[in-house]
């Protein structure tokens, strides 16, 4: 990426820097544009191939079956969307603060890692799929089996994301904290949370799609409401067009939850030197 | 073979400079090691970082610790500063212990990697002592964090985060942060190692000047003869394998100091008998 322009003889100054802006204008633009073209044109391929290839319905939906089902069922999807949106949120505040307050202990606790973080490891191993009946069973039909599922699928990279954070701190900002006296609280709070930050946001923002998928799996097992029982309705009625649909409520959502904990994260996380792309 | 003690004297020059009071004041050392050692056991075998190391540093002085890599320098800073306990030996800071020292927040440390907390301005940094270790406001008289900061060169540069300074800057900010509160003891571990030369010139006058403005002992780490020269008071040659001290000379230089006394024959006497003395090592 090139940002530099070399001044060219002949040319003014006020000219050439005038020119360099109007370059830098029209990259902006075309970095906004270009993936909007590549979306549009793949939307173009996929309904020509339905088109073309005369792929039934009850398949494979064209791009404009599916646009339709939105506007008209839009009352309908926001309403299965509502009951996701609130498990995987909730399951995201559950698994994230679980994930932190135990990460808390175990970097202050050696022991307390040693002794639990192999059981922690040994249940991430579990897939989500077979967790979910065993929570059902657990915890009923209502919303908390889908809370817990959505916690659970968060809490394992949050936690180890959160240790590692904990424990990457400088080893001379840790002399410092010595030699001023500092007690083992002022360390955690002033140095070691705000070391763990960046960490922190990194887990979160996987976490936050995460959280989606782990509640729209909960809901496909005994559920009439959300995203997940819709999904599992629509392809039982071979109503490819609903599911399509579905699936996009669902990664929309899903879409503006990553991208508001990046806007959080670029609140608080602002002392990073700009990185270069 | 133990070493012989030689206590450091204050140059001449820099005595006359002082009031009586202030030149009492500076008899009592700031610092005294008595044989003291240290040794770190690993697996494989134990290492003898320091040992028989004796040496007094008086209140105000400015002492170079000169020394090949891994002949423990750092360590011996460490001792001082609380950070390590000595293995054998005694080590007395203003009178009292080592730990008794830190707790009253008589140290400064300069860190070789200026180890600023990268989430915090340059005058946040500066504050970070006050607002840990039970202490919380300036004592009355002692310069603002402002003023550090004005102290190192850096006014206008009370916002900016340590990403955007450079090197140089960053340790100024750094010793700043050391200096906030007026402690008694400086103790800088090779802060201008990782600096390029024209840089590590400049600070070096600087700390020159920081030093003669705030009478703060300093102790000074370094592996470059001609930054311990031009420094120091005295400079303490240690020799490697184990630690020890090979030699305290005597930096018989006028106080009043600019680079240009590197190029003096004087200087560069002292400096070749330095180079010696570490070739013995």
């Amino acid at each position: 990426m090139a940002d530099v322009a070399i001044l060219q003889g002949g040319q003014g100054i006020d000219a050439a820097e005038a020119e360099y802006r109007a370059v830098q204008r029209r990259r902006r633009m075309r970095r906004r544009i270009m993936p909007a073209a590549g979306v549009l044109s793949l939307l173009v391929l996929w309904g020509l191939l339905v088109y073309v290839l005369d792929v039934p319905p009850f398949v494979a939906p064209s791009p404009v079956a599916v646009a339709q089902t939105l506007v008209e069922n839009a009352g309908m999807l926001l309403a299965n969307l509502w009951p996701t949106a609130l498990e995987a949120i909730l399951g995201f505040l559950l698994g994230n603060i679980a994930a932190i307050a135990i990460a808390t202990v175990f970097v202050h606790k050696k022991s307390a890692e040693e002794a639990f973080f192999p059981v922690v490891v040994l249940i991430n191993t579990i897939p989500v799929v077979a967790k979910a009946p065993i929570l059902v069973l657990l915890l009923g039909n209502g919303i908390e089996p889908k809370i817990a599922i959505a916690a659970l699928i968060c809490f394992f990279p949050t936690l180890v994301n959160m240790v590692r954070g904990l424990e990457s701190v400088n080893p001379q900002a840790m002399e410092l904290m010595r030699v001023l006296s500092a007690s083992p609280r002022e360390v955690f709070f002033k140095l070691r949370v705000p070391t763990a930050l960046p960490y922190l946001f990194s887990a979160l923002k996987i976490a936050a799609s995460t959280a989606v998928i782990g509640a729209i799996v909960g809901e496909w097992i005994g559920s009439t409401v959300g995203i997940g029982a819709l999904i599992i309705q629509a392809t039982y009625n071979f109503d490819s067009a609903l599911l399509y649909a579905t699936v996009i409520v669902g990664s929309t959502f899903s879409v503006l939850f990553f991208l508001a904990i990046t806007g959080l994260e670029r609140l608080v996380v602002r002392w990073q030197a700009p990185v270069v792309a | 073979m133990a070493t012989q003690v030689a206590a450091t004297q204050v140059a001449p020059t820099q005595a006359a400079r002082l009031d009586p009071a202030v030149a009492e004041a500076a008899a009592a050392p700031a610092i005294r090691c008595e044989d003291v050692a240290v040794r770190f056991i690993t697996e494989r075998r134990t290492v003898t970082a320091l040992e028989n190391v004796s040496f007094e540093i008086a209140e105000g002085s400015f002492l170079s610790l000169l020394g090949p890599s891994g002949c423990g320098k750092s360590t011996l800073l460490r001792v001082v500063a609380d950070l390590i306990p000595p293995t054998e030996g005694r080590v007395t800071v203003l009178g009292g212990s080592a730990e008794a020292a830190r707790r009253d927040h008589a140290l400064g440390f300069v860190f070789q990697d200026a180890a600023l907390l990268p989430w915090r301005t340059a005058i946040q940094n500066v504050t970070l002592p006050l607002e840990v270790g039970g202490r919380s406001a300036l004592p009355p008289g002692a310069p603002t964090p402002t003023e550090l900061l004005a102290l190192v060169g850096l006014s206008g540069w009370e916002n900016a985060y340590p990403h955007e300074l450079s090197g140089g800057m960053r340790q100024r900010v750094s010793i700043a942060r050391a200096l906030i509160g007026g402690p008694k003891v400086l103790l800088m571990d090779e802060p201008f190692g990782a600096l390029d030369e024209i840089t590590r010139d400049h600070l070096n006058e600087e700390l020159r000047r920081i030093w003669q403005e705030t009478r703060t002992t300093i102790l000074f780490v370094t592996h470059s003869i001609y930054e311990a020269t031009f420094l120091g008071q005295t400079v303490l040659v240690l020799a490697a394998n184990p630690g020890r001290v090979r030699e305290i000379v005597p930096i018989d230089l006028p106080a009043d100091r600019t680079l240009d006394i590197r190029e003096t024959d004087h200087f560069v006497r002292i400096a070749a008998r330095l180079r010696r003395l570490l070739g013995e090592c």
